[in-house]
């Protein structure tokens, strides 16, 4: 198990509030990884921070074999390198089929003149119907995706993650509003993803990431507050502070 | 492709032979070529609205498609006006100026036509020099390359500075409009080179053809738009359709998420602004030879804003919305202005349309906008029975994204 | 001399009248001893009788050159006695020169009225001058000290020092020292007494001084063979760096020291003249469309004597080599030269200082209306995220407002009070009403209100142009703020201006007044913030927005008025005004009444810096700008005063 991603000595301030403070972080590929924390806890800005929606104040980012920082490069950038993200509030191009949003995030050149150009090809439309099969909207590709109900939506975004093949995953909330079967179906493919690629989900719900049977990162006011196994940093005394003691 | 292209898109057969038709229709009713039923000025007239149709399906392919209200199109419609403008003007004088030298015992030196020529030409604003700016003004082929070129540079330059520092919304359109305002100010000096606010003029003579009545010449430049404008709903539709026009409609929606989709969102909308920006250069350089002068009000910000309001009301995000809105408004704004509408008498007051058209247009405006935001082209929705989706909310979040009650597009 | 002799002049006016009276009489007779000179003036004789009667020092004389001057002195053709004489329709009426009385009323043949010549009567009013410097009417020694300001000449360098000592009026002695030093560092005798003059005036910066020091340094254009070394030299030209070949050419060619260049047209003209058979210059004209052709047929021409010959450019490289170009002073001094090319230096210096404050008060004022203008729009903008289009028309319709007051209430002052709170009444109500019937439908549509607020505004021009006319309207201030306050000759700033001025610091100051310190401006904070949370906490966001746009819309109505008094009022004022304003607001930053400040200050002074450095455009000036602007985002796309946080993230 290589390391994928390191973060290390990461802040970030909003206003004199330090959302993420001197924070450090590693993962592997492949490997699995839950992050859990209360409100406010910096997990959003965290995933900000690795797709360069936000830059912090300091600290680095490296990212691959190559140690290239992702501090210096765009968003689209970080998206090309392979760094996948799933938003917490599901974000489709509602004005657009499910096939259309599925291939735009299907992985091929990305540049003006090649989305121009491009052509359809059968090996894409197969990708499409595999992905489809996958999230279970088979039925609904030729659908607008604003017509969707908010689960089917969040398959939806899934898939999109899935079609841009990254290599590190970030997964916000990937089980909220959906049933059991479909939280099931959720852990399995995020374990199957995992079994290749490096995978971080933040979630709230424990018995969700209980389910995931991986590493668990305790962050708290924008640090690591405890890392292990989730018995283990559920038996951690400031954890259990951080979530019952107020 | 084409195949693929066309089953996407069946508005454009639809469109190509509606342009047809009217072509068709126009060509025999004009002058030269049918029966005479409609007078040569006419022509002019309607040819004029191809090429302004032409520029709205542009501004819809950058507002309605791409989500940036631009208020600078008609910026690069009047660079387009003016490049070709600089050659009909230069070789028309020098033309001139040549025969009037001729009379001469001894015959005239290349120099002295070509100053002879410059004294023609800016001796309304006091000069008679070429400024650097008319260095390619002799050659036709060199001319038509800048129809292309200023506007694209322009475009490419204004764009790559916007979009790169990220000015979305509200604020892209203002600097949009600071732009236009700063090219016309720059214009109406009379050291800009292009005459000040005399412009240019007489490019309805069209050098080499003298001979030929403007009655044909107004059939060739009505044939010329006509081509051009189904060439570029063509290219227009092919841009918009397939997976560009996802992306592109991605962006209108929700530039963000389509950032973390690895698309580099800037350099669409670079290449969405200038190709737009070219055609609209084109769509000047047909439309100023029909009108036969150009002057930099015609770039002031407020035509582009007139712009804006065909694509509205013809319907934003269809490219036969903007077609419709861009002939209807201009067509139905000389009517009332050209004084072919009756004066309502109202006894105590006679309302004259010249007057009082602009307002019936702002105020007809605001209503299209609080009660049909999908504009004339809605109606087709009712034709084809395109039902809205049952959603809720908008479709994105960004300042340019479809709003809830514009429902489905195509 | 001449001073102690004026001296003695002026205590002869206090005699008392009766021995005036006989000196008076004193005045004929020593008229009568130049009676031919008097009677028939010349320039060259004038001269001397003006010397006699100063040195008479005998009281009526002012009086009587004065009549002189003004052709009332006749002479009678019986004796040749001058008297003061007036045409009656009896004949003339002539009054003792001594007594001031009529002595008779005689036929126009009898005597003959003395018509002194321009020459003479300029004479005349100069040796006037030096008696009106010391007259005991105040207004004529004021009317003295002006006319030599006005045309300073070197005789009256005497009469001027003469007249300062005795000056009771200090204004009017400050005025006379400071003129007698303007005109001794040109006219005085001694070197060393001038440099002194202009050494004293090199503190100053006024229009006179300026023009003293440019009038000491004026210089010629010279050319010789060699450097002259008995003249004040200025400068010597580098050809070719500091002068061009064709200027100095013709400066050559100018001083008949060099033939003239023939010119090409010149060249085509003699060809014209000379075309015999079909050729010139034994070239066919056929091929004298090509200049090389056209040059060899005119040598060939020369050559045969039938022309001049041309200048070639070896003979005007050779006459540019042989020669020197020069510049000359004018004033042979190299010393005071020296001294004013210093004192001009400083002075310059103290002016362009001088000018930078001006610039800055201009600058300033143009800040105070963009100000006035932007901030409605800032708070519109701010709170509600809404462009307002229509923005500009509220500002015409203000000014409108004011011009209707007007011809209803003829005093300006009172129209003015009544109209800047009627002009916020009638925006206040056409913001609110623009609001519930149109803007607040399309809150999260900011495209789209834009476009909307647009339609309105096209409306509202076309309307005002329907009751108003296309021309201006006239906005006429109070006559209390005519004129304007002057610091000296290069700083001064209008009335209207400071009034503006203090129009947006009065705005600025109310409006933090009600953000920071009333509930409304609570409400409104909270609404800007949040209006979601704002609603829960009970705030009516409807009825903020409504108010808030209300005010906005108010303020631009005021802005209007303010600018109608300094500009015409047409209905288009409101469009020149509005991309401005845009500016204003996305330079200073949104939703920050501070921002506005910044952004108006910002854009005020650099328009007028920009128009600063190409005076004669203010259009190129408006396009830099824009462009300076487009340039500004660039590097901060926030504005100046960019709020910060995850608020302003995206």
């Amino acid at each position: 198990m290589s390391t994928l991603l390191e973060m290390s000595g990461v802040s970030v301030s909003f206003d004199g509030f330090k959302a993420i403070n001197n924070l450090s972080f590693r993962i592997g590929e492949p490997e699995l990884r839950a992050i859990i924390g209360p409100n406010g806890a910096g997990k959003t800005t965290f995933m900000d921070i690795i797709t360069g929606k936000t830059k912090p104040d300091e600290g680095r980012v490296l990212y691959g074999e190559k140690s290239l920082s992702l501090l210096k490069m765009s968003e689209s950038q970080i998206a090309r390198v392979g760094v996948g993200r799933k938003f917490q509030k599901p974000t489709v191009f509602e004005a657009q089929t499910v096939r259309e949003n599925l291939a735009m995030a299907l992985k091929n050149p990305r540049g003006p003149f090649d989305v121009l150009l491009y052509k359809k090809t059968a090996e894409g439309a197969a990708r499409i119907e595999a992905l489809a099969e996958e999230i279970g909207l088979t039925a609904e590709l030729t659908r607008p995706a604003g017509e969707l109900s908010h689960g089917q939506k969040q398959w939806l975004e899934i898939g999109m993650l899935l079609a841009q093949e990254p290599r590190l995953l970030l997964v916000d909330e990937p089980a909220a509003g959906m049933t059991p079967t479909e939280r099931e179906h959720t852990t399995d493919l995020l374990r199957r993803a995992a079994e290749k690629h490096a995978v971080v989900v933040v979630e709230h719900d424990m018995e969700f990431v209980r389910r995931l049977d991986c590493k668990v990162t305790v962050l708290h006011e924008g640090s690591v507050l405890a890392e292990g196994s989730l018995d283990h940093v559920t038996q951690n005394q400031q954890v259990i502070d951080v979530y019952l003691g107020r | 492709m084409k195949q693929g292209l066309l089953s996407r898109n069946p508005s454009i057969l639809w469109f190509l032979a509606a342009l047809g038709l009217f072509t068709l229709g126009i060509t025999v009713l004009s002058e030269a070529t049918g029966t005479g039923l409609i007078s040569t000025s006419f022509v002019k007239t309607l040819g004029k609205t191809l090429c302004l149709c032409l520029i709205a399906i542009a501004m819809d392919v950058v507002w309605g498609y791409c989500g940036i209200l631009s208020l600078g199109h008609f910026a690069f419609f009047g660079i387009g006006g003016y490049a070709i403008g600089m050659w009909l003007m230069y070789a028309r004088t020098e033309a001139i100026v040549a025969e009037s030298l001729a009379a001469s015992p001894i015959p005239p030196t290349a120099q002295e036509i070509i100053d002879a020529t410059g004294t023609q030409i800016f001796g309304v604003v006091g000069s008679s020099d070429f400024p650097l700016i008319w260095a390619f003004s002799h050659s036709l082929t060199l001319q038509l390359l800048m129809v292309l070129l200023f506007p694209g540079l322009l475009a490419l330059v204004f764009g790559w500075l916007a979009f790169r520092s990220r000015v979305t919304g509200v604020y892209l359109s203002i600097l949009t409009q600071a732009m236009t305002l700063a090219l016309s100010l720059y214009l109406f000096q009379n050291d800009s080179g292009l005459r000040g606010n005399n412009g240019l003029s007489g490019l309805q003579n069209i050098p080499g053809f003298e001979a030929v009545p403007q009655s044909q010449i107004s059939i060739a430049f009505f044939w010329a738009s006509a081509l051009a404008l189904g060439l570029g709903y063509v290219l227009f539709a092919y841009v918009t359709s397939g997976k560009m026009g996802s992306v592109v409609r991605g962006i209108r929606d929700n530039e963000g998420r389509v950032r973390f989709l690895g698309y580099h969102v800037e350099s669409y909308k670079l290449f969405v602004f200038t190709i737009t920006a070219i055609v609209s250069g084109i769509a000047g350089a047909l439309y100023y030879p029909q009108a036969g002068i150009i002057n930099p009000a015609e770039i002031a910000p407020i035509a582009s804003i007139y712009l804006a309001v065909w694509v509205a009301i013809g319907g934003r995000g269809r490219l036969y919305g903007a077609v419709i809105g861009a002939a209807f408004v201009s067509l139905l704004s000389s009517w009332f202005t050209g004084g072919g509408a009756p004066d309502i008498p109202l006894g105590f007051y006679t309302i004259q349309w010249v007057d009082w058209w602009l307002i019936l247009l702002g105020l007809s405006f605001v209503a299209v906008t609080l009660f049909f935001p999908k504009g004339i082209g809605g109606l087709f929705d009712y034709l084809t029975h395109v039902k809205t989706p049952f959603r809720v909310g908008d479709y994105g979040p960004d300042k340019g994204a479809l709003r809830q009650e514009e429902g489905h597009e195509q | 001399m001449l001073r102690a002799l004026l001296f003695a002049a002026a205590l002869c006016l206090c005699l008392p009248a009766s021995n005036a009276l006989a000196q008076q009489s004193e005045l004929q007779t020593l008229l009568q001893s130049h009676q031919a000179d008097v009677a028939k003036p010349s320039r060259s004789s004038v001269d001397a009788v003006l010397a006699d009667l100063a040195a008479s020092n005998l009281p009526g004389v002012a009086t009587f050159l004065e009549k002189w001057q003004s052709k009332d002195v006749w002479v009678r053709e019986s004796d040749g006695v001058f008297f003061f004489g007036r045409e009656t329709k009896d004949g003339i009426e002539l009054t003792s020169i001594a007594t001031g009385e009529v002595v008779a009323t005689v036929g126009k043949k009898e005597a003959s009225q003395i018509k002194p010549n321009g020459g003479v009567r300029k004479q005349l009013g100069t040796a006037l001058v030096q008696f009106q410097l010391s007259d005991p009417d105040i207004t004529r020694r004021t009317a003295a000290v002006d006319a030599i300001a006005k045309s300073p000449a070197a005789d009256q360098l005497e009469p001027l020092l003469a007249a300062i000592e005795d000056e009771p009026d200090a204004a009017l002695k400050a005025r006379k020292t400071r003129l007698a030093g303007l005109l001794g560092a040109r006219f005085a005798d001694d070197e060393a007494e001038r440099i002194a003059a202009i050494e004293a005036l090199s503190g100053e910066l006024s229009l006179d001084v300026r023009a003293v020091m440019n009038q000491l340094l004026t210089t010629q254009s010279k050319v010789a063979t060699a450097l002259p070394d008995d003249v004040n030299i200025a400068h010597v030209y580098n050809v070719g760096d500091d002068l061009t070949a064709d200027a100095a050419y013709a400066q050559l060619v100018a001083a008949n020291l060099a033939p003239a260049k023939i010119s090409e047209a010149e060249i085509k003209t003699a060809l014209v003249a000379n075309v015999a058979n079909g050729s010139a210059g034994g070239i066919p004209t056929g091929q004298l469309g090509d200049i090389a052709k056209r040059l060899t047929a005119y040598d060939a021409l020369a050559a045969a004597g039938t022309v001049p010959a041309r200048v070639t450019d070896a003979d005007v490289q050779s006459a540019l080599t042989t020669h020197v170009f020069f510049d000359v002073y004018d004033e042979p001094s190299a010393a005071i030269t020296a001294a004013a090319l210093e004192a001009r230096t400083e002075i310059r210096q103290r002016v362009a200082f001088n000018q930078a404050g001006d610039f800055a008060l201009d600058a300033l004022s143009l800040a105070s209306i963009y100000f006035l203008a932007a901030i409605g729009l800032a708070i519109t903008f701010g709170v509600m995220g809404v462009i307002n289009m229509a923005h500009g028309e509220f500002i015409m319709m203000g000014a409108y407002t004011g011009y209707v007051v007007q011809q209803f209430i003829p005093d300006y002052t009172i129209s003015i009070l009544v109209a800047l709170p009627l002009a916020f009444a009638v925006t206040f109500g056409a913001g609110v009403a623009m609001e519930r019937l149109v803007i607040r439908w399309l809150y999260h549509r900011p495209l789209e209100t834009l476009l909307a607020t647009f339609g309105i505004s096209i409306a509202l021009q076309q309307l005002a142009k329907n009751i108003f006319g296309t021309q201006a309207r006239p906005l006429t201030s109070p006559a209390w703020l005519d004129g304007a306050l002057v610091f000296n000759d290069v700083v001064s700033i209008s009335y209207i201006r400071i009034a503006i001025f203090v129009l947006a610091v009065i705005f600025l100051g109310l409006i933090l007044f009600i953000l920071k310190k009333t509930r409304l401006g609570l409400e409104v904070r909270a609404v800007t913030q949040n209006p979601g949370m704002a609603a829960s906490m009970g705030i009516n966001p409807d009825r903020i927005n409504m108010l808030t746009f209300g005010l906005g819309s108010g303020i631009a109505g005021i802005a209007g008025v303010a600018i109608g008094l300094y500009a015409k009022v047409t209905s288009e004022m409101g469009a020149d005004y509005i991309v401005q304003s845009f500016m204003t607001v996305v330079v200073g930053g949104v939703g920050n009444v501070w921002g506005t400040l910044a952004g108006a200050t910002m854009i005020g002074t650099l328009q007028k810096g920009i128009e600063w450095l190409n005076p004669s455009n203010t259009l190129a000036a408006q396009t830099y700008m824009i462009l300076f602007i487009i340039l500004f985002i660039q590097f901060r796309p926030k504005g100046i005063v960019a709020l910060k946080g995850r608020a302003a993230g995206d």
